[in-house]
Parts: structure tokens; sequence; C-alpha cells
């Protein structure tokens, strides 16, 4: 098997698993005010403060969540309500069309039935989005009730400058919120020197568990809760924590973090080679997004383990299929709840044509990626891209 | 050989799917997304390929242990299954979507894509039988599907593989529960995959407007009523024609002219015809010499009549029925079989009717 797809899931690292598996075994619930409770708020407490600490917060910003949909869901929707509850001009929602699913549907959503008015933020060709456009978007922000933006885009792995972005936001009063999933473990993420309000993070894309999440929030952010209960953190996400889950978190995230200037040169070199060797193969393959040497304030532009081509004529979804035939695991983006492929939202947004759009394919590189994972692209990818040509482009 | 299992989220197409792999086959599973309302791919309405069918037939596809995606078809289907369909009720005929279906989705588009994506024959749940190139009906004449596979040619069907055609319906259903698959139990689905709520003269409305006519008896050639469209209306309708004509004797559609929006009707003897004339036929073999004689069956549950198939000037067929059927309408497939019951009849081809008649008189059009 030859797993590229780390950025839909990557495997535990051994340090979060084993964390995780020890704490599994024991009683207590954070909350209970017994031993056994003492004991397991003492274990997630700190797990909050590593967890802080590795990216740049203070432990009373860091609310855990069940994962990225549920952050991205709490600040777009939170952020609003808090905002326009405090004045009611405050209606419009500024984001990029290029986000995830869990920004955008959250995003029309309270379009749709929240009475909030969106200004969608052009997306650079590359597929970032640049302090010009963000300003533009806010004006002198007094309708705008909350912004976002992701750090690093998780189909072609644009990285904004959110420190720009977060600047141009704070400038008129505008909270802004990041979708920086992606972007933890791959790029150097420091919550406070950000200056963004909101950050959503999750587990299972830098090693930890699946259903663990956080969102870091600023002290002087005003969020509305989405789950409504015993208050647990901060009285903005209720539910009892998940101890063991949150052990598993905090020690994969420290160890992404300890680890990631070494594991990004690793993995850009191994992603460089396996974006030169396969159009070595296919020629007319494209590279979406940007460059592979981009750099955005000082660090990459790009995500290290991103690749992301389009190989014209042939289907994506035809492309995926007879890679897995042969073992090798990528993706071509969404897909609906079906399981339809779609032509990827975020290539369509930076402007791409649709038939470009549909004939891609993302591989991505994490933590267990070695020279033999590339080799076995490279081995068989001219063959099926040949192959999935000859089925063409027909049915659609 | 490599197939594709086509797998709609049904108990046939699951077991059809699961005796492909069991007889050491290497399979991937294929749900197509046929719905011409995308929304419903996401908000989980019945339909085509609602949401929950592509879940069922996932279920099935993970518990084989088989590769599942979902092929996005539904532009495809529109253009060539639900547009066609609209198009000829307005033209005054009666298409079958599901033998168009068959024709230009499951063994075209789909099955071009599987050749060309390495694979060697499409497998699908449909009752029918297929040895040696040869099409035949199933052994379970209630859910016996010959009729509307009969537009396959040969080049089509040596690209097919159906396994359910030996057994019965019952039987399928037992295998499914052998197997633990929770569509075992699953109803049968009996409506137009795109118009789930049966409401076929709804959906034309909806489609077509309202396109007011005058429904004429044949005998007198008087105007007796008025009607909202004359795509509501198929040849050989007796039900809900909305006109009082003094007897009591039933009346029957007879014939549709779309410019005028005439709706002809008249009684049982006049709705009767013994001959049509169809389009240029296609055939599941070798094309047979002309004439010949044959049982025709003229829509999917249809009874087959003795009948003798010559050729027209136009390349069409003539089929003179050995007794006179009530209801043909042009649009209709007569797929014609060469009965030889004791190995299931064998189906040797169809063509689409263009008209119906008598033998001796000017045809019906």
């Amino acid at each position: 098997m030859t797993y590229l797809d780390h950025a839909a899931t990557t495997p535990m690292l051994p340090s979060a698993l084993a964390a995780m598996t020890e704490q599994l075994a024991r009683v207590g619930n954070a909350s209970s005010l017994h031993a056994s409770g003492r004991e397991a708020r003492r274990v997630a407490e700190q797990s909050r403060e590593q967890l802080a600490a590795a990216l740049g917060a203070r432990p009373s910003e860091v609310l855990f969540t069940g994962g990225g949909t549920e952050g991205d869901n709490l600040a777009v929707k939170g952020l609003y309500w808090a905002r326009r509850a405090a004045d009611q001009a405050r209606r419009r929602i500024v984001a990029s069309p290029a986000e995830h699913h869990a920004v955008l549907d959250s995003v029309e959503w309270l379009e749709k039935h929240d009475d909030a008015e969106v200004t969608w933020l052009r997306v650079e060709p590359d597929g970032r989005i640049s302090p010009d456009a963000l300003a533009e978007a806010l004006g002198d922000g007094r309708d705008v009730a909350v912004a976002s933006v992701m750090w690093a885009n998780n189909e072609i792995g644009a990285v904004s400058d959110l420190a720009a972005l977060a600047a141009v936001a704070r400038a008129v009063g505008v909270p802004l919120h990041t979708d920086a999933v992606q972007a933890i473990g791959q790029l150097p993420v420091d919550f406070a020197a950000s200056g963004v309000d909101a950050l959503t993070m999750t587990g299972h894309k830098l090693g930890g568990p699946m259903g663990a999440g956080a969102l870091l929030l600023r002290r002087d952010a005003e969020c509305t809760p989405l789950l409504h209960g015993g208050g647990q953190e901060r009285d903005v996400r209720s539910g009892t924590l998940d101890v063991a889950a949150i052990v598993g978190l905090a020690a994969a995230t420290r160890s992404a973090v300890d680890e990631r200037g070494e594991r990004a040169a690793r993995l850009t070199a191994l992603r460089d080679r396996l974006v030169a060797g396969v159009v070595a193969q296919v020629p007319d393959a494209q590279l979406n997004g940007p460059a592979l040497d981009d750099v955005v304030a000082g660090g990459p532009g790009r995500l290290p383990g991103n690749a992301h081509l389009s190989f014209p004529g042939a289907e994506g979804d035809a492309l995926l299929m007879l890679l897995d035939a042969r073992g090798i695991e990528c993706s071509t983006g969404s897909a609906c709840s079906a399981g339809v492929a779609r032509p990827s939202h975020v290539l369509l947004a930076a402007g791409a044509d649709p038939a470009r759009a549909r004939s891609s394919l993302r591989f991505s590189l994490g933590h267990t990626s070695t020279d033999a994972d590339v080799d076995e692209l490279l081995a068989v990818i001219a063959p099926v891209v040949e192959r999935a040509r000859r089925a063409g482009m027909g049915g659609h | 050989m490599r197939l594709i299992a086509a797998m709609s989220g049904g108990v046939d197409s699951a077991v059809a799917a699961a005796l492909a792999v069991e007889a050491g086959h290497d399979v991937t599973g294929v749900h197509l997304a046929l719905s011409p309302d995308r929304q419903t791919l996401r908000s989980g309405a019945r339909g085509c390929c609602s949401v929950e069918d592509a879940h069922d037939a996932r279920r099935v596809a993970d518990s084989l242990g088989i590769p599942f995606y979902v092929w996005d078809l539904a532009d495809r289907f529109r253009e060539d299954v639900v547009e066609d369909f609209v198009a000829e009720y307005a033209a005054g005929r009666t298409p079958n979507p599901c033998l168009r279906c068959n024709e230009k989705i499951k063994f075209s588009a789909v099955l071009d894509r599987a050749l060309a994506l390495g694979f060697d024959a499409v497998v699908t749940g449909h009752h029918a039988r297929l040895a040696d190139g040869e099409l035949r009906r199933s052994v379970d004449a209630a859910k016996d599907q010959s009729y509307v596979l009969g537009v396959l040619t040969a080049r089509q069907l040596a690209g097919a593989v159906f396994p359910l055609g030996s057994m019965t319906k019952d039987r399928v259903r037992e295998l499914a529960a052998e197997r633990g698959y929770a569509v075992a139990t699953k109803p049968d689905s009996h409506d137009i995959c795109f118009i789930p709520d049966g409401d076929t003269r709804g959906f034309l409305a909806r489609r077509l407007g309202e396109q007011p006519g005058p429904v004429v008896d044949a005998t007198t050639g008087a105007t007796v009523g008025t009607h909202a469209g004359a795509y509501g209306f198929t040849i050989g309708q007796r039900r809900g024609l909305g006109v009082s004509t003094g007897d009591q004797r039933p009346r029957y559609v007879l014939g549709i002219e779309p410019v005028s929006r005439t709706v002809t009707i008249g009684t049982a003897e006049q709705a009767e015809v013994d001959e049509v004339v169809t389009r240029a036929p296609t055939w599941t073999g070798p094309v047979p010499e002309l004439p010949f004689t044959a049982a025709v069956q003229l829509r999917a549950h249809g009874t087959p009549v003795a009948c003798t198939v010559s050729g027209t000037e136009e390349g069409g067929l003539r089929i003179e029925f050995g007794e006179r059927q009530r209801g043909v309408a042009p649009g209709q497939s007569a797929v014609l079989y060469a009965p030889d019951a004791d190995r299931g009849d064998r189906v040797l081809g169809q063509g689409t009717v263009l008209r119906a008649g008598e033998r001796s008189a000017a045809l019906h059009t």
C-alpha cells in the first residue's frame, strides 16, 4: 500500500498512541470533584498547557472540540452570533470561497437561515488570499461580523499570510478566524504572533486521534456556543472532556511542532521529487497552486507535503480508481455525500476552468512517507494517465 | 474476468455483484449517480440515486471487500433518458425510459468507460439469462427483464454479465439474507426512477406546461371534450379521458396528434390493430433473414403474441400479429422473441414502433 493521502488523515504518532491508550484505561470525569475526577482534570489541563505552548497560545485560549468541523462551525457561527447580538448592523460575513466545506457551509447556512450577507473574497490564481482583497472586502468593517481565511489550503496547499491579513482585519475591528487544520505541523504557527482571533486545529491531520481538536480563541473574543450543557470549555463549548483523546491530541501536536522543521524539509524534498518525476513522465501535467519554491512572509508559500496536479484529458476519478487498483491512494478533492467526485471548488474559485478542475489529483505526504512511496507512484503514473485518457472525459 | 458491477443499492445488483465475486472474478463496484437534481445527492430525497441507495450499495461492496466508486452520469442520463422521455411524450409517442437507460447509459456510457479503463464487462442485477451470446428470459417470468434489454446489440451483450437469470426473485432475496445484506428485504422499485412520486402526468405537465387541445371521437369526428395536454395520454389508455360519449361503451385513446394537440378516442374494436411498422431494428445476434416468424412483446410486462416479421422499404420492420392487439403506441419497443420455451425464449432484437394499424388499411399515425 502506498499512502499518499496524508492531508485526509495521517497515521497516529507513536507518542500520541502510547499516551492515549494509557489514559483510556483510567476512570475519571474531569468535571467530577473526587480524586478520580481531579486526576482526569490534571491530565486534561496539562494537555491544554502543552497544546497552548506548542501553538503560541495561552492555556485559557484553548477550547477542546470534537475536531476541525466543530471548530470551524463554532468560530464562524459563534463569532457571527455574538458580534451581531452586540450590534445588529453587523450582518456581513467575509470569507474565502476556497475554504473547507466546514467553513463554506457554515457561512452559507447563516446566509440562508440567519440573515447574514456574504462577501466572498477574491482568490489569487495560486489559491491564496491577499491582504488587499481582504481590505477591499471589509471596507470600514462596521457592518462585518466575522471574517474567515484558511491558513493553508487543504487541496492545493496555498499558504496565506495570516499575520498580514489579521492586521488588516484588526485595523477595522473585525475578528478574523483561520482554519489552520492543514498548517500545524507543516508550517510555523504562532497564535499570538499571528494576531488572529480564532484558529481551528484538529488532531488527526498531524498524528493525533480523530474526533479531537481545538479552537484557539482570544480571551476578548465573544463567541456564542453551539453546544449547551455543562459549560466545560469556558462556557463556549459543553461536553464531557474526552481526556484520552485530548492527551493524544496534545502529545501529537507537541511532537509535530517540535519536529516540524526537520520533517518539513524532508517532505519538501520528497514532494519536489514527486512533482518533477510525474512531470517528467507526463509532460503536460500541470501543477496547481503556488510554485514549489514559493515564499510567503519568509516561509513556505505551499504546504511542504502537498502536490496537486491536473492531467488534461483524464478524469480525476478515473485516475484515482486506476491508482487505487495498483495500491496507490490519493484524492480528487471533495465528494458529495452520495460519493460523487466533484470538480475541486478550490481550483474553480482560483479561476481554473472546470475541465482542469475535474482532471486533478492531490498527492499529500506525511510523517511516514518515504522515497519508496514516490517511486511506486512514478512506476505507474504514465500508463495510468494514458489509460484514463482513453476513457476520456465522457459521461460528464 | 475484470468486471464492473453496476450497484444500484437494491438487492438484485447486490447479489449479482456477490455472485460475480464468488465466481472468482475481479470485481469493482460502481454506483451510478443519475439524479437530474444534484440536490438530492446531498439532501437524501428518494430518487434514482439517493444518498441512501449509494450507502446501501457501498455497504454491500465494503462487505464483499471490493473497491467501490460513484460515477456521475447525471448529465448523460438527463440528456439521453429524461429529455428523450419528455421529447417523446411531447411528440405524442410512448417511450420506455428503462430500455433507453440500458441502451444509452448502462451498456453504453458505463460499458464504454469500463472497457476503456481496462475492464472486460459490466455485471448487473437484471433478471435475464445470457449464455453463449444469447439473451433469454429469466426463469422468473414475473420478474423477467429481457424486454428492457431487448435493445442491446451483440457488441453490447458481449460486455454484459447477468448472473441472476436462472433464479427467482425469492432466491435472490434468500442469497442476500444468507450473506447478511440489509438490502435483502428492501422493497422492489416500480416507478420510473426520476419520477419517484409516480405521477408521470404531473411530471410532464411541469416540464411541458399546459397545452390544451380537443378530444375527438373517431367515429363521428365530433369534439367531445378538451384536455390540458396531449402528453397526459397514452394510446390504448381507457381511464381518465374526462369525456362523456352518450353510450356506456368504454372509449380508448386511438391517436395523439401533437401539432393540433388532438387526442382521438374510439371503441375497443377501433383501438385494436393487427400490425406495426418500426424504425430500423437492432439485433442481439446475427441479423436474421427476413421474413421470419417469431413472438412479439410490446411492453415490459406484456404478453407475447405470434407474429410474422418482414422488412419495409425504409429499412424498418413490418410485424404482423397473429391476433389483434389493443393499445399499441408509437415509441414503444416491439421486442421479438424466438419461442423455445424449454430453454427460455430467446430475444432476437427489437424495433421502435413508428406506426400501428391494419394490414389492409392505411396505418394509424
